[in-house]
């Protein structure tokens, strides 16, 4: 059987298009708030959702995610209330879902059951930030009995032998971070990008998203045009902070989305 | 037990690398180069050069005799890591990574601090090594140590405030690694304890090494045989590791780490790991951490800043487990009782977290007997805490 995310890749490319992947942080504001936001950015444009977990020390993000982190756990939100919204998501959208959760939030929970909740939720795939495929032994056998992808990642620092060593075990896609930083930092050339997905995908044929760095419709377009898959995290959480107090926030970050899409369709012309 | 930590940095099951891919090639860098000096003998030489002349070491091995006496008990030594440069053990660390820093052409380091011993020992290097440096320090901890603040900045270090989280080590420690995950073509993470993810846990544990391999040396001199009892303080645990990693064979040397009680484990607000900690993953490394349910991160307190993190090195929860060392913790009061009786005892004003351990030596070393030897590593002088004793008390200097 292929999975949601092998899937919904090879329609992308049937269609001649790059898969668009929105970030949204569980719980900021309020899982409510969240429930809506995936449905809406599903209609929008969005292919795959990235629903992040918080965490209390979050090392690969920047401050706006940081920042919506806090605002998570205030709101009460933890893996606990997270998979309970999961379940009532799946009865309005089959969008597939990756969670992006630090490995300590899985190692509380207990990675067994954790694998098999999740799954049973509707989660497709996971990305560890703070896991390198080096320390995913024990979540390996899991994962895979649960039917849970285990997406790794890339950086422009990663050695010929780290990119190989990785790209075998990523499922479902390879997140390459566009840069040497952490998320929300400002994507500086999409010639290296390009230079590194090149060499990516002769090692592997899984698809490669990039991710980090990528904050504008034309960021999403010039990504789309050498990646199967773009990133967009911290530029969508900032819309959701600035909007937050009011009524219309979904629909304004769904706006926001859209644009992102319209721009990486337009770009579509070349083909790879 | 065999020798820890194995090839993939685990001391049992902590330790690791649990890092961003990003810092993944500088960590596996990292390892292969200071695999190599370690058994360079013109490195081993350098370093040793400068821990003689401008450390100053060995630091001496004092018996403390009022101290003894007034507590009836087992002999008591002081390892004074106090007389060290910048007053503290965690020079020794700073020199190494300094120097290792300079082997891989890296013309930027970085550091988090919280007491800002660390702070100070890595500034301290960084301008005798003439290499740029930015200082990570919480701004709760820059408040309770506004000297060493000070005192990095005079020696030309940047020292840049966290106000995330809790402010304090914790958090500097996550902007540190920020910090090198952007800048890891250039730069050196010199990080301050046996934290973090492989190598340094293993790393700084070596380079404090030589703590415990002078101690049983000065020991045998003094007294012909080796102690029964070490006393260390533990934050992340790399003056205890120090002191204790000489002595890991010899199993009549009873070995115990002391934690921050702040204001009683009962409390909440305190930072004793194993009272109330369980395994799990921060910042690189498994080990006992202090955490909710969920796996969220708890608040830690201590009257001293450089105890005050949730989470303790990886080999002290592997020591532990194998039963080979003791933990324990003492509260805020019973660390200040001892920073104020070993300095009208015997005129040694030791750091706030190295009270902890005299704390503790407080109440062991009366059921001792008389020819029992108890080794306390003082790991630092107090002067960076006089303002903040001062403060506490009421009064304005």
């Amino acid at each position: 059987m292929t999975s949601k995310l092998d899937r919904t890749f090879a329609q992308l490319r049937q269609r001649g298009e790059k898969a668009l992947i929105a970030y949204v942080m569980a719980g900021d504001p309020s899982l409510q708030d969240t429930e809506q936001l995936v449905v809406e950015l599903g209609q929008a444009g969005a292919d795959i959702i990235e629903l992040g977990v918080p965490f209390s020390d979050p090392i690969a993000d920047g401050p706006v995610i940081q920042q919506a982190a806090e605002r998570a756990l205030r709101s009460g939100t933890s893996l606990r209330t997270i998979l309970p919204m999961v379940t009532r998501l799946r009865a309005r959208t089959q969008i597939p879902l990756v969670l992006m959760v630090y490995y300590n939030n899985i190692h509380a929970f207990g990675p067994e059951r954790f694998c098999h909740e999740a799954a049973q939720a509707g989660i497709d795939g996971l990305i560890i930030p703070d896991m390198p495929p080096d320390e995913a032994s024990p979540l390996k056998g899991p994962a895979a009995a649960a039917g849970l992808q285990l997406v790794f990642l890339l950086a422009p620092t990663s050695t010929a032998e780290r990119r190989t060593f990785v790209a075998r075990q990523s499922q479902g896609f390879i997140y390459y971070v566009s840069l040497t930083g952490i998320t929300g930092a400002k994507l500086l050339s999409v010639a290296d990008v390009s230079k590194n997905v090149e060499k990516i995908r002769k090692v592997t044929h899984v698809p490669v998203a990039v991710g980090f760095g990528v904050a504008t419709p034309e960021d999403a377009a010039n990504v789309a045009a050498i990646a199967d898959g773009v990133i967009v995290g911290s530029a969508i959480v900032k819309q959701i902070a600035a909007h937050r107090a009011k009524p219309e926030m979904v629909k304004h970050v769904a706006e926001f989305v859209r644009s992102l899409k319209n721009a990486m369709r337009a770009a579509q012309p070349k083909t790879r | 037990m065999g020798s820890v930590p194995n090839k993939q940095g685990r001391f049992g099951v902590y330790g690791g690398r649990y890092v961003p891919e990003t810092l993944m090639p500088a960590l596996l860098e990292l390892e292969q180069e200071y695999v190599r000096v370690k058994t360079d003998r013109g490195f081993q030489s350098e370093l040793a050069y400068y821990l003689k002349h401008y450390v100053g070491r060995p630091t001496s091995l004092y018996f403390a005799q009022r101290l003894t006496k007034r507590l009836g008990g087992a002999k008591i030594y002081l390892k004074r890591e106090d007389l060290c440069h910048t007053g503290a053990h965690k020079i020794n660390n700073a020199i190494g990574q300094g120097l290792l820093a300079q082997r891989m052409k890296k013309p930027r380091i970085i550091a988090e601090t919280g007491a800002g011993q660390h702070g100070v020992a890595t500034a301290t290097v960084a301008a005798m090594f003439g290499l740029q440096c930015e200082i990570y320090m919480g701004t709760e901890d820059m408040q309770r140590q506004a000297l060493n603040v000070f005192r990095m900045r005079l020696l030309g270090s940047t020292v840049t405030g966290v106000d995330a989280g809790s402010r304090t080590l914790k958090d500097a420690i996550s902007e540190a690694m920020r910090d090198w995950t952007t800048n890891i073509r250039t730069t050196h993470y010199i990080l301050g304890s046996v934290l973090g993810a492989h190598p340094y846990p293993m790393m700084i544990r070596d380079f404090q090494s030589i703590i415990g391999r002078e101690t049983r040396r000065q020991i045998l001199a003094a007294e012909g045989r080796l102690p029964d009892y070490l006393i260390a303080c533990v934050g992340g645990g790399s003056n205890a590791m120090g002191l204790f990693h000489a002595f890991i064979r010899d199993k009549n040397v009873k070995m115990v780490g002391v934690e921050a009680g702040g204001l009683g484990v009962e409390s909440g607000k305190h930072a004793a790991r194993f009272a109330g900690g369980k395994p799990g993953v921060l910042q690189g490394t498994m080990t006992y951490l202090l955490q909710g349910d969920d796996g969220q991160v708890n608040l830690t307190h201590s009257v001293s800043a450089g105890l005050d993190y949730a989470a303790i090195g990886p080999e002290h929860s592997y020591l532990r487990d194998q039963g080979r060392a003791e933990y324990t913790s003492v509260t805020d009061d019973e660390a200040m009782a001892a920073f104020n009786l070993l300095a009208r005892e015997e005129g040694i004003m030791p750091a706030l977290e190295s009270a902890h351990a005299i704390a503790h030596t407080v109440k062991v070393a009366p059921t001792m007997k008389k020819s029992q030897l108890l080794v306390v590593n003082l790991s630092g002088r107090g002067d960076k805490d006089v303002q903040q004793i001062a403060k506490m008390r009421g009064i304005t200097l």
